[in-house]
Order: C-alpha cells, then structure tokens, then sequence
C-alpha cells in the first residue's frame, strides 16, 4: 500500500492568533513495502507528518493519498477506522497509552476496535506477546506492574495486533538500553523482511537508518529538503553537518580519515561496508608495495 | 481541541498593563467586577466601557483577541439577555403573549445586561492575557497571607496553584498525545451515542491518571532531593515589585467609582 503526498501544507490552529505552519507543499511517496527514515531537527514537522500517515490529522491543503483512500482538507471524519487499521501508529514513549487490566486485553484493544471477538483477540494477543520477546506468563497480568522496556513492548504489541500493512514508529528506542534498543530494531526488521511490512521510522540515531532503512526523507521548518537513498543522503556529509543532523559512526570515521588524506570514492554508512573499504584498500596497498 | 478556548492564555508583550504589578491587576479586575453591578444606565455604563476600552488599548494587544474570548460564552450571554427580554415586565409594552412579554424595560436591562457581560469577560481576558500564570499564582499568595492568621496554609495552597498552573499546558499535551494514540488503534471519539462515548473516554482517563502519579512521585523525588521541606524559612526568587504605576492605576479605578456614583440614577 503506498502512501503519497502531494502539495501538502498544515497549519496548526489555522484561523487564530497562535496559528503556526508546520508543513509547506510537502510531495512525496512511501512505497509499499519500503523502509523509509524520516530524519530532521526537533520541531522540523516530522511528528506531524507522522499524523497525516493515518489521517489523525488533515492536510490544510493539499492530498494525502493512503492506499485508495485520498484525504483532502475537506474530508470528514468518519469511516476512518479502515485507514487507521491499515496503517499503526507507535508513539513516542507508547508505554503512556496501556490503560486496560491485563496485558493481553490491552493488546486485544485495537483488534476488538476493528471488529475481533475477545477470543480473537486473546489469541492475536498470545502471538504478538511472544513476537515482541515476552512470554504467556504476562498474559494476565496488569501492565502497570511492569519495568519500562516490558511496557514498551506492550505497547508495540498492541500496535502490531491489529495487523497493519505500514507501521509508523517514532523514535521506537528512545529511553531503551542498548542491548534492547537493538533487539527492538531487529525485530522490526524481521517483520520488514518476512512479512513485508512497510516501515516509516522517524528517528535520530543515524546509525540505525544506515542500518536498516531504504529510503530517507530529512526535513527541515517544514519543508522536505533531500529524499533518497541512504546510499545518496550520507554522501553528502558537508550538508548534513552543516544541518547538524550528524552521521553514521562508520561514516563519520572515513570522513576523518579521508581528514588525513586517505582516499576514497564514496563514504561507507555502516561498519560492515567501512571494514571491507579498508580491506581493499590495505590488500591493494599491499599489492601495490610488492 | 482545546486550542480554541482562549480564557487563561497568557501573550507576553511589553506594555504598561503587562508592566503593571500583578497584584495591582488582581485587585483592581475583581474590584472592577464588584462596581460594574452598581452601573444602572447608559451613562454609568459607558464610563465603565470607556475604562475597559482605555486598558486595552494601552495592553496594545489586537482588540480580535476579546472578540474571540466572548465567543465561546456568546450563548450564555444571550440566552441570560433573552429571558430578560421576555419575562421583565415594566414601562411601555410593546407585545405581550402569555407570560411572555417585551417591555421597554426589559429591553433596556437585555442590552445593559449584556454590556455587563462582555464587560466583565473582556476585563477578565485581559488579565490573563497581560500576565503570566506564574506571577498570578505569586499575587494571590501575597493576597492570601492575612489569612495565615486563622491558620490557613497559604504557602501549601500557593504551591499547589503554582504546580497546578504550570501543568496545565503539559496535561494538555499528555491527553492529546493519548488521544492519538488511541484513535490509532481505532477508539472513535466522536462517534456514538452518550454510553459509547463516556466508555471511549476510559482509554483516555486511565493512563492520564496514571502518568499523573508517576509525574506527582517523581516530582515529589524530585523537590526533596533539592532540599525542599515546606514553607517554612524560604526566600523568595520572584520578588513583587509595587510601583507607582500600580497605585496611580488603583487610584484611576477610585476615580470611576467616584464618577459611577455620580452618574448612577
């Protein structure tokens, strides 16, 4: 399903003395089955993007097009429900949105939202328990006597349950240690890769979008400034220095090694990439010595 | 949502209201509600709007401002306005039908009642609008003080207000944010009949208290660890300064009210 905006603009509070723009003609397109980064500055727009990719809110002007569905200024408010089914949200620090008496009905939430019986959910609820690392053992107990990172999961949980076709992650990480921080992020991953799900994530780790994503979108005030490859975002470090927006660790390293004069065509994103740039180098310096 | 409701918005500015000590404001806003029940006619009346008028223009804030803040209240006022209209008997009548009737006299108190009205709504608009919540909060609690004698806690309740204001806009935020949340995973807030909606709020409510005990521990953690232990022997960070501008403005409000007296019937 792809998600495609064309000439939109937002404006918050239009019409009052504290009205404030926060998009200007933004077009672009997710693909489907795309993992697109959203980077950019605190206060660039990216979280308000990320609310037009499920229409909670609407553009001012412009459309937004989520699969058949078009969203227009004008568009009302109701049978949104199917959009919102098909594309899930996961806030930042989601933990804040668990409310229910047990694990499982909380993440049954969104699915009975949709229209599942309670054993539908149930079940769904065991799946995706154990699709976040957690096991039938906190089925049924009380969120709120969970640690932080378990909520986190929960939450997910709750997202992934109703089965959405894109899903949205602001800042899935934020506040994690790293060990969970990385298995967080494989385990969106994997849902990318074996089901095909197509992932938005808005974030500031760059290492993690040179990691994982295929598509960048960087905004800034409001505007889309660079869309592209990873591959052709990163190399490109005067600006995204300048923007300071910063780099990947792998690629922020050749950058002060080419500092030094060392050579090379273009900056490597991640530590795989970087390693072998250097193996070629020093078997071809070698060669070259002989 | 709640974007709109501009009741108890502060809009910093450099002006001599904004400039004026918040104590002289607070004093002088409910003092001017209390004497605008004693204007009884047009004279009194526009002496009254003249004042009104004269503070804001010197607030140099853009008179759409109060226009707008009398908005959400306009239904109130005019329903107040209609049953004076039609029930207020006295003078000349000039169309009667049942109990209901229109009067000269309920004509004249419609219009004077719904001066009173935005009157006061504008008077009390200004207010919040040229002063800071914090510095409010620090104004009734020097107010508050005489009553320290029957044992009032007044620093207690100054804090409280003080913390309760300056959550506000973090609350706001808060249920917006879990309100998204929650219309993303397909609670329709706007939907269905009285029952299905106060059940839709739930989702809404209950992580809202929730983070509301966790932000009041952590706040609470918080002060301790920065050695706060109740009232007692605190100096104070903000300091209120009385100036002249604050009693010559108390004194322009006597003037009024001499002025009202006369022009009273």
């Amino acid at each position: 399903m792809d998600i495609t905006f064309q000439k939109v603009d937002y404006t918050y509070q239009a019409g009052t003395p504290f009205q404030e723009r926060a998009l200007y003609d933004l077009n672009l397109q997710i693909k489907d089955g795309s993992y697109t980064a959203l980077i950019g500055h605190t206060g660039s727009g990216k979280s308000t993007l990320l609310q037009h990719l499920n229409a909670l809110v609407k553009p001012t002007a412009g459309t937004v097009t989520i699969g058949e569905r078009v969203i227009t200024p004008t568009t009302d408010n109701k049978n949104l429900k199917p959009v919102r089914k098909k594309v899930g949200i996961v806030f930042q620090f989601p933990e804040a949105q668990l409310f229910d008496e047990t694990v499982a009905l909380d993440i049954a939430f969104g699915p009975k939202n949709f229209g599942a019986t309670p054993e539908e959910g149930r079940a769904l609820a065991a799946k995706m328990l154990e699709l976040v690392g957690l096991d039938e053992s906190y089925m049924d107990r009380s969120p709120f006597e969970l640690s932080g990172g378990q909520m986190r999961r929960v939450a997910i949980a709750g997202v992934l349950a109703m089965e959405p076709e894109v899903i949205v992650l602001d800042e899935p990480t934020a506040g994690l240690d790293p060990a969970g921080r990385k298995e967080m992020m494989e385990m969106f991953w994997r849902l990318h890769r074996e089901k095909n799900l197509t992932i938005v994530l808005v974030t500031h780790l760059m290492d993690d979008v040179a990691n994982y994503a295929d598509h960048v979108l960087v905004l800034e005030k409001g505007h889309l400034v660079k869309d592209g490859t990873p591959q052709e975002i990163f190399q490109e470090v005067n600006f995204l220095k300048e923007k300071q927006l910063g780099l990947p660790q792998a690629t922020d390293f050749a950058l002060q090694l080419a500092a030094k004069g060392w050579q090379t065509a273009s900056f490597p994103l991640t530590a795989e990439e970087l390693a072998d740039v250097l193996a070629t180098d020093l078997k071809a310096g070698a060669a070259h010595d002989e | 949502m709640m974007n709109k409701l501009l009741l108890g918005r502060f809009l910093p500015g450099d002006s001599l209201i904004h400039r004026l000590d918040p104590r002289a404001k607070l004093i002088g806003s409910f003092y001017y509600i209390i004497i605008i029940f004693f204007a009884n006619n047009w004279q009194s009346y526009l002496l009254m709007a003249g004042f009104t008028l004269g503070a804001i223009v010197l607030s140099k804030i853009d008179f759409g401002f109060f226009l707008r803040g009398v908005r959400p209240l306009i239904w109130l006022i005019l329903f107040t306005v209609a049953l004076q209209v039609l029930f207020a008997r006295g003078g000349k009548t000039y169309f009667s039908w049942g109990i209901f009737a229109i009067s000269e006299y309920g004509l004249i108190n419609g219009a004077l009642i719904f001066c009173r009205f935005v009157l006061i709504i504008f008077i009390s608009t200004l207010l919040t609008l040229t002063t800071a919540p914090l510095s409010l909060s620090d104004a009734i609690e020097y107010l508050l003080r005489p009553l320290k004698v029957i044992r009032f806690p007044v620093h207690e309740v100054s804090l409280m207000l003080s913390i309760a204001l300056r959550f506000v806009p973090t609350l706001m935020d808060e249920t917006e944010k879990i309100m998204n949340a929650q219309r993303a995973r397909g609670v329709d807030f706007s939907e269905g009949g009285l029952v299905q909606r106060m059940r839709a709020i739930v989702p809404l409510l209950i992580p809202l208290f929730v983070s509301s005990f966790n932000r009041a521990e952590d706040l609470a953690t918080a002060m301790e660890a920065r050695g706060y232990q109740g009232g007692e022997g605190r100096t104070k960070y903000r300091v209120l300064h009385w100036q002249l501008a604050d009693t010559l403005s108390l004194v322009v409000l006597a003037l009024v009210t001499v002025g009202l007296y006369f022009l009273r019937s």
